[in-house]
């Protein structure tokens, strides 16, 4: 679980931090630190801990508990702010291997104690804070702070790189949501200011009352997890209904949806874009409803109107979720997934860079789903059968870069076959050609 | 079916914006304006903010201002279409509860002046909104005024005994008047809310104070420390709190973002049996609006309602797994047992998700008859099944005469549409036949 090189870096990590303490105790020596204050704020600091929510859907996990620390800056000074964040060690949560607790308590003891110590050099006034000292008081915290939450990031930064190899931070969408994270920090890093305004009046009670808002926020966050949960769960399932039409063409959205994902994160799309073509490759397919079943299930040459009709669906795709709010580039994937980068594809005949991004990647990892998949006509082709398919394509039908983008993808992440097709016994009609094909494209009676 | 529903459906005409009152918000409206006007004539009159003792402070009305235009800008899109305006709530109420801030005269401003700061705060967040071609919330604002004026009348007049007394009195004063403040806009909105769709001031209110009752808590804990944090460091302590409060906004803005989105999904989805050609153009959505309509009328809260549209928004999916459309696509005229199929292949299809098992469970069940059959369907399922037979039969016609031999044709059949939902609907479908003479 944890790697060797992670281990060295914790226990330096942790080292060093001891160290560093010790020594700020000597030279802070003269400051007073009332144990209760210290014991409320490390109180505050585990519950703020433990109530960790998700920020995305994904790894990204956010605390609040930085504001106690820098509550601890202001009115305990540099070591009592390490030894505020040092009590993570004991965190009530489950689950924490050894390792990580370490670790959690030499990184926030650390970060403490740097937002400490930075806080006395900018000569912050300690103690219970007065009007008269607002403003060196403000300065001092707002570059503490900010100290703060960058020696936070650092550290869980470098803990990420050792234990799960450098491509975690890309793949993860971390880089994205970093942003967001750090905006987040900072915001309730500024709690730590006002439970230190507040503590003058009402001492400990401070604690209890910031608690309040912090937790309102958390059930909100709480709640928006769950409601994206929800959401791609119900997108599935409405998927599948759709895909039952036809028993070949089953999962098809979800793989190409994958594929799609694999290509925007291999060239760096950014979280939300990646988000919306997740959901472009689902459904882009959907438009193949208004076509009628007898056009899609017609054996031998189809005729002008049939072709017509087919060529028709990227269009209809776009009529149904129009409505839905998702990024603009979204229903432009879905429209132009068929148009070939040589100008001869349907239904605008766009050509190069005149296609839309999210097209282009969604036309690839259609054709590669396609071609790997089980057709009433054919058995499905290998991955590298596909691939080279693929790359003759690259130029004409799909756009190189991101047939490349997704060679590469396929390399590090593994694509996940569809199951082997048997057709249940009471199937009668089934499709017998795939507009998705590549190398079965569609006969058109020329009349 | 005849094909009446792409024809002859007349555009929602523009109305005036006046017309678009009713007395419940112009009585809002009125009460507002009073206070607003009589706290600026008092102003003016009395010559209230220079005296000759009291040089007037400009620096506390000027930050609150500015802090409550702030948080009117950023206003938040809550659920089911609801605005609030949480952070020119703390900054109005902040105001009204102020204790004192070092270095200045001991909260001095008037229940007037807080009326008048927050009245022009409002209209200055307000103006980018207008400017942008948005609502300008004047429903929403009045309610804050009103809630703001009610705390700072009774305030204000007592704040300079709180000064030197122990904090915990004040505080407890404070809790009850901040929850005093938040009760006053929550009946407001519920009573505009039940005007506007027809729902009773009961369920509303049950349905408000639901969904606002997070947000009112984040709002009050904000407001007493703002004042307290405010009496030992000073205003500088708003721009610093500012930050967490937009974070918390952030959180809740994203909760109801994704609420919409999760709607607008279905309601698209939903649709493709019109693309495909299983029902006509329209249909789900109409179901579904006829749905919630009933079933507001017969009183459901809104975590129901929402299942209700859900369901009636999907109700006809289970037709995907039919081979060839339904001739017209109207389930109503296909055999009972046809009909159950249907219905148990959508409710397959929602069960599916993991998480809409209660909406599968009101679609599984539109098919049963309203009255004898082990076990009873579901409201929800019943108030489904008759909106259904009430769509496919009149379809997107408003012809009056077409709607009423429709509900004939639903009351004369009692054992399979049961009589209260019949009659709920009834009600609704006579209010949605605009008048067009």
């Amino acid at each position: 679980m944890v790697s060797r090189a992670a281990w060295l870096y914790i226990v330096l990590v942790a080292a060093a931090t001891g160290a560093l303490v010790a020594v700020a105790y000597r030279t802070q020596a003269h400051l007073r630190m009332p144990i209760l204050d210290l014991v409320v704020l490390q109180v505050l600091f585990l519950v703020c801990d433990f109530a960790k929510t998700p920020l995305t859907s994904r790894q990204t996990k956010w605390s609040p508990s930085s504001a106690a620390t820098l509550a601890a800056v202001v009115l305990l000074g540099p070591v009592a702010a390490a030894l505020v964040g040092a009590a993570s060690l004991i965190s009530p949560r489950r689950r924490l291997l050894i390792a990580e607790r370490l670790f959690n308590g030499a990184m926030h003891a650390l970060s403490g104690l740097a937002a400490g110590l930075t806080y006395v050099a900018l000569k912050g006034p300690l103690g219970l804070p007065k009007s008269a000292e607002f403003r060196p008081l403000l300065i001092a915290f707002a570059v503490a702070a900010t100290v703060h939450v960058l020696a936070n990031q650092t550290l869980i930064w470098g803990i990420y790189r050792l234990n799960r190899g450098s491509g975690m931070l890309r793949r993860e969408g971390l880089e994205s949501s970093l942003l967001l994270l750090l905006a987040s920090d900072l915001g309730y890093a500024c709690l730590g200011l006002v439970i230190a305004a507040l503590w003058p009046i009402m001492g400990w009670f401070s604690a209890v009352l910031v608690l309040v808002p912090l937790f309102v926020a958390r059930w909100a966050m709480g709640q928006f997890a769950e409601q994206q949960r929800a959401y791609a769960a119900t997108m599935n399932a409405l998927c599948q209904a759709v895909e039952t039409k036809d028993f070949y063409t089953r999962g098809h959205g979800d793989r190409v949806s994958r594929g799609a994902v694999m290509i925007a994160r291999q060239i760096r799309m950014n979280s939300d874009r990646t988000e919306a073509i997740r959901f472009a490759g689902m459904l882009h397919d959907v438009g193949k409803l208004g076509v009628p079943t007898q056009v899609l299930q017609k054996t031998g040459a189809l005729t002008e109107d049939e072709y017509a009709a087919i060529q028709l669906h990227p269009m209809r795709g776009l009529e149904i979720v129009r409505e839905i709010g998702f990024l603009y580039e979204a229903l432009n994937g879905i429209m132009h997934h068929h148009e070939r980068i040589d100008g001869c594809g349907y239904p605008m005949g766009l050509a190069g860079h005149e296609i839309p991004e999210f097209a282009r990647v969604i036309a690839v990892a259609d054709a590669f789903d396609s071609m790997t998949s089980t057709r009433s006509y054919r058995e499905a082709k290998s991955i590298e059968q596909a691939i080279d398919e693929l790359r003759r394509g690259a130029g004409s039908q799909f756009d190189p870069l991101v047939v490349e983008a997704f060679i590469a993808a396929l390399d590090v992440t593994e694509w996940i076959l569809p199951g082997p097709a048997t057709a249940p016994a009471d199937l009668t009609v089934v499709t017998v050609q795939d507009h998705d094909d590549p190398t079965a494209p569609l006969q058109v009676v020329i009349p | 079916m005849t094909g009446s529903t792409m024809a002859g459906r007349p555009a929602p005409e523009r109305i005036a914006y006046w017309q678009a009152l009713d007395s419940g918000r112009l009585l809002l409206m009125a009460a507002a304006a009073t206070l607003v006007i009589a706290a600026f004539a008092a102003i003016a009159v009395d010559g209230h903010l220079h005296s000759a003792h009291h040089p007037f402070d400009w620096a506390p009305p000027l930050v609150f201002g500015g802090f409550i235009a702030f948080g009117e800008l950023l206003r938040l899109a809550l659920p089911g279409g609801r605005e609030a305006a949480p952070i020119a709530m703390v900054g109005a109420m902040s105001y009204a509860l102020l204790l004192a801030l070092p270095g200045h005269e001991i909260g001095r401003q008037s229940a007037l002046l807080v009326i008048a700061v927050a009245a022009i705060g409002m209209t200055v967040g307000a103006l980018p909104h207008i400017a942008a071609g948005r609502p300008a919330g004047v429903t929403g604002i009045c309610a804050r005024i009103v809630a703001v004026a009610c705390v700072a009348a009774i305030f204000r007049p007592l704040a300079s005994d709180f000064v030197h007394r122990p904090w915990e009195l004040a505080f407890s004063i404070m809790v009850l008047l901040v929850f005093l403040g938040w009760l006053i806009d929550t009946v407001i909105a519920a009573l505009i809310r039940a005007d506007d769709v027809g729902a009773r001031f009961g369920v509303a209110m049950l349905d408000e104070i639901r969904l606002q009752w997070p947000l009112g808590l984040a709002v009050g804990a904000s407001v007493i420390i703002t004042v307290f944090s405010t009496k030992t460091l000073g205003l500088g302590v708003l721009g610093v709190f500012a930050g967490p409060l937009l974070v918390t906004q952030v959180a809740f803005r994203r909760y109801a973002g994704i609420r919409a989105t999760y709607l607008q999904t279905v309601r698209s989805l939903a649709r493709v049996t019109e693309v495909a050609g299983y029902v006509e153009t329209g249909h789900s959505r109409r179901v579904s609006r006829l749905a919630v309509s009933v079933g507001r009328g017969l009183g459901m809260a809104e975590p129901d309602l929402l299942a209700l549209e859900y369901a009636a928004l999907m109700h006809d999916i289970g037709q995907l797994s039919l081979p060839d459309p339904i001739p017209g696509g109207a389930t109503v005229l296909v055999s009972a047992a046809d009909q159950d199929r249907i219905a148990a292949d959508g409710a397959d299809v929602i069960r599916e998700a993991g998480v809409l098992d209660h909406v599968a469970d009101l679609v599984r069940c539109q098919s049963w008859p309203a009255h004898g059959h082990d076990p009873a369907p579901p409201l929800g399922s019943m108030i489904i099944r008759a909106a259904n037979a009430f769509d496919d039969m009149v379809g997107g016609s408003t012809d009056r005469d077409r709607s009423a031999a429709a509900l004939d044709h639903l009351r004369f059949d009692p054992r399979e549409y049961d009589g209260r939902v019949v009659e709920a609907l009834a009600e609704v479908a006579g209010r949605r036949v605009p008048s067009r003479l």
